[in-house]
């Protein structure tokens, strides 16, 4: 091989963007087709300058949008060989039409999103508006809560969608500035442990392959596409997750970091417990162990695979719990919030049926602190004490001005 | 290195080899199958190639079937162009880390694309792709029209013709903008190589796409693509409209090498009126009732202004 190895400290001071940016030099990626977008920009520039000190081998095609550098990635994908790129936000907006036609084409590619509000009015810091607007697309979406996730997660990426039997797209999401921007402690794996982790890349249906043409992306009108969206959407449901877990269980096996479909915190006896995803988790476990000195049993549930969404898992880290509350880090935009309903639609049917209000908190890049969680915390117990929800079903954490709420 | 086909005459070329099958739902007529036949038969190299959205991605690849004998992609309308260039950053990747199943190939990435596809919606995408200097071929089929929405006015269709959006009517002669000059813009990008081809011109076709994969860099080659459906003329006359589309000089057949150095490669013998080549297509026929008659005149008035243009560019060797 024409690289170098880079030699890593077992703990290095990485940010989000950096931890990302060092999981694709380890995996090796063979073509990286982007554009840059705060926050998210040192992802790539990170392997540019990989790229330029030797430390990888590959193409690095800086696009004239995000839109060409998710085309860029899925000819390359289809040409067969690792491919990654980074977007945020507006990019990843506008990024949203390929998003649909990668996965459609059933391409590996992973795509690390550095969360980040929607304009208008226009904000550069992290909410999760750009998540939810592609959660439809047909793409394995997992969720880091800090730059030690951010690391990981990538390698687990790989690991899943380019097996044979998956053959999706995968993101990992982190939220911006909060994750992106923050250096932390990361323990590393050695570039021999990295790459070994998610191993040669097999190329299948490749174009480049001259002695077997292929055909991708063809019409199917109401004759085809039906079938062929839902048996997507069947692999998607039934065989990812055994391969998520199994990644997870390899992982754990040579990092020693456990990582888990729905991460559980303290939810064992819980009475009330908040829902929420990326940095808040941290928070909110925080408080709830300050909470449980104060007698109240809280717990945490975090999402580590937003897509495919784990229905089952959820429902059996919930089903002992009285009070719920979802923490949405994105505007509804004239429903409740995406974490409401899918909580409503994993709880609806079990016995036991604890009330659930929602929460919108955060929106670009508003903090989330300590103080709003241990008001929540103790709403959820008034709640359960008067046996009912006595507050509004949706309401606002921390906006400035009169009280908003609905329902 | 590259491997061009030896063609000796048209029947050779018409009956060699075809990784372009004939069994597709492009209409009869359409002058789409002929280019693409044309640009696929002047190599015998391995091909990647990619459609936009339009005529040609839906009449040859619909579930289960395809027409194509080579590597193919379809992603969107806009993006045919980086699908391919993403492909040769990978075939360069996997070359330099010896990672190629074939190693001993030269593939040749070429994408095609209609005129919406490259004069409008996929315009950003085809700059970007020459400005990086992939090695890779972009094709317009130019039958400036969305023929495959139902002939709506694009950015590359003629002044006076009626479209769906553009229509003739009590008080309307139709388009009223000029074709953009597609080539010139790319030319200006300095790529090594960019032409005007027509398809009933084979010979100067073939010698230029084999020029086009010779060279080392972007190449852009903008066909006219008579459409008999938007055109409106009989499917019979579609070469019979190709001629009189290159001999009125209404396309000049040209390249321009380096983005500098024009060459006009075909010179009609007799030179035909613009009015014949208008009266044949149904699109202009409004125009030849007697208040517009005026615009037949600028038109041909036109056509030699962009004739002459041409003459003092290639004098100039400029």
């Amino acid at each position: 091989m024409a690289f170098d190895k880079m030699e890593l400290r077992d703990i290095e001071v990485w940010d989000g963007n950096f931890a990302a940016a060092q999981a694709l030099r380890q995996c090796q990626i063979d073509v990286v087709a982007a554009y840059p977008i705060t926050p998210s920009t040192p992802i790539v520039e990170g392997y540019a300058k990989f790229l330029a000190d030797g430390y990888v081998e590959g193409e690095f095609v800086m696009v004239e949008s995000e839109h060409a550098a998710m085309s860029g990635c899925i000819g390359a994908a289809a040409a067969g060989g690792r491919v990654a790129t980074a977007t945020s936000s507006q990019g990843y907006a506008l990024m949203v039409e390929t998003l649909y036609q990668a996965s459609g084409m059933r391409l590996p590619i992973i795509l690390n999103v550095v969360n980040r509000a929607l304009a208008a009015p226009l904000n550069v810091n992290g909410d999760h508006s750009d998540m939810y607007l592609g959660r439809d697309s047909g793409w394995i979406q997992l969720d880091a809560y800090c730059p030690q996730d951010a690391y990981d997660l990538n390698f687990i990426a790989f690991k899943v969608a380019e097996d044979h039997e998956v053959r999706l797209p995968c993101m990992v999401h982190q939220d911006g500035f909060m994750t992106s921007h923050t250096a932390q402690g990361v323990k590393t794996l050695t570039d021999d442990e990295g790459y070994g982790f998610v191993g040669d890349f097999k190329p299948m249906n490749d174009m480049l392959d001259f002695e077997h043409p292929v055909t991708h992306g063809v019409q199917t009108e109401e004759d085809w596409h039906f079938e062929h969206k839902a048996r997507q959407h069947n692999d998607l449901m039934t065989k990812v997750m055994p391969k998520i877990q199994a990644a997870f269980d390899d992982f754990e096996k040579l990092s020693g970091r456990k990582y888990n479909i729905v991460e559980k915190y303290d939810m064992d006896d819980a009475d009330v417990a908040v829902v929420c995803m990326g940095t808040s988790v941290e928070t909110a476990r925080e408080v709830a162990t300050e909470m449980r000195a104060k007698g109240i049993k809280a717990g945490v549930v975090g999402i580590r695979v937003i897509r495919p969404f784990p229905f089952m898992q959820i429902q059996e880290a919930l089903k002992g719990a009285k009070a719920i509350a979802t923490l949405d880090r994105s505007a509804p935009g004239g429903t409740v919030g995406m974490l409401f309903n899918e909580m409503a639609g994993c709880l609806y049917n079990l016995e036991t049926r604890p009330m659930l209000s929602g929460k919108i908190y955060g929106l670009g890049g508003r903090d989330l602190t300590k103080k709003h969680l241990v008001d929540l915390f103790t709403e959820l117990q008034a709640n359960v004490d008067a046996g009912k929800i006595t507050t509004p079903l949706q309401q606002f954490i921390g906006v400035r001005g009169p009280k908003l709420s609905f329902l | 290195m590259s491997e061009m086909k030896k063609i000796k005459n048209l029947k050779e070329f018409s009956t060699s080899a075809d990784r372009f099958e004939g069994a597709n739902l492009l209409c009869p007529g359409c002058a789409h199958s002929i280019i693409v036949r044309e640009v696929l038969n002047a190599t015998n190299d391995d091909l990647v190639l990619s459609a936009s959205t339009g005529c040609l991605e839906v009449c040859t690849a619909v579930y289960p079937y395809t027409s194509w004998d080579a590597s193919w992609i379809h992603i969107g309308f806009e993006n045919g162009s980086t699908a391919v260039a993403g492909a040769e950053a990978m075939h360069k990747a996997l070359k330099n880390k010896g990672r190629l199943k074939q190693p001993d190939r030269n593939p040749k990435f070429v994408s095609f694309a209609g005129d919406g596809a490259s004069y409008d919606i996929g315009f950003q995408w085809i700059s970007g792709c020459m400005e990086r200097g992939h090695n890779i071929m972009h094709v317009v089929l130019d039958n400036e029209v969305y023929a495959n929405t139902g002939g709506q006015r694009s950015s590359s269709t003629p002044i006076g013709s009626s479209s769906t959006t553009a229509p003739a009517g009590r008080v309307s002669y139709g388009e009223k903008k000029n074709k953009k000059d597609m080539v010139s813009i790319m030319a200006s990008h300095n790529i090594p190589y960019a032409a005007q081809v027509a398809p009933n011109k084979w010979k100067d076709m073939v010698k230029k796409i084999q020029h086009g994969f010779s060279v080392d860099g972007p190449v852009f080659i903008n066909a006219v693509s008579p459409c008999t459906t938007e055109w409106k003329f009989d499917p019979k006359d579609t070469m019979m409209i190709t001629d009189l589309a290159t001999d009125s000089l209404v396309f000049p057949l040209y390249e321009i090498i380096d983005g500098h150095e024009l060459n006009i490669t075909y010179r009609p013998k007799n030179v035909v009126p613009v009015e014949e080549y208008l009266a044949a297509q149904g699109r202009f026929k409004h125009l030849f009732k007697d208040q517009y008659k005026y615009l037949i005149k600028e038109w041909q008035e036109r056509v030699d202004a962009n004739w002459s243009y041409l003459n003092r560019r290639e004098e100039a060797r400029v």
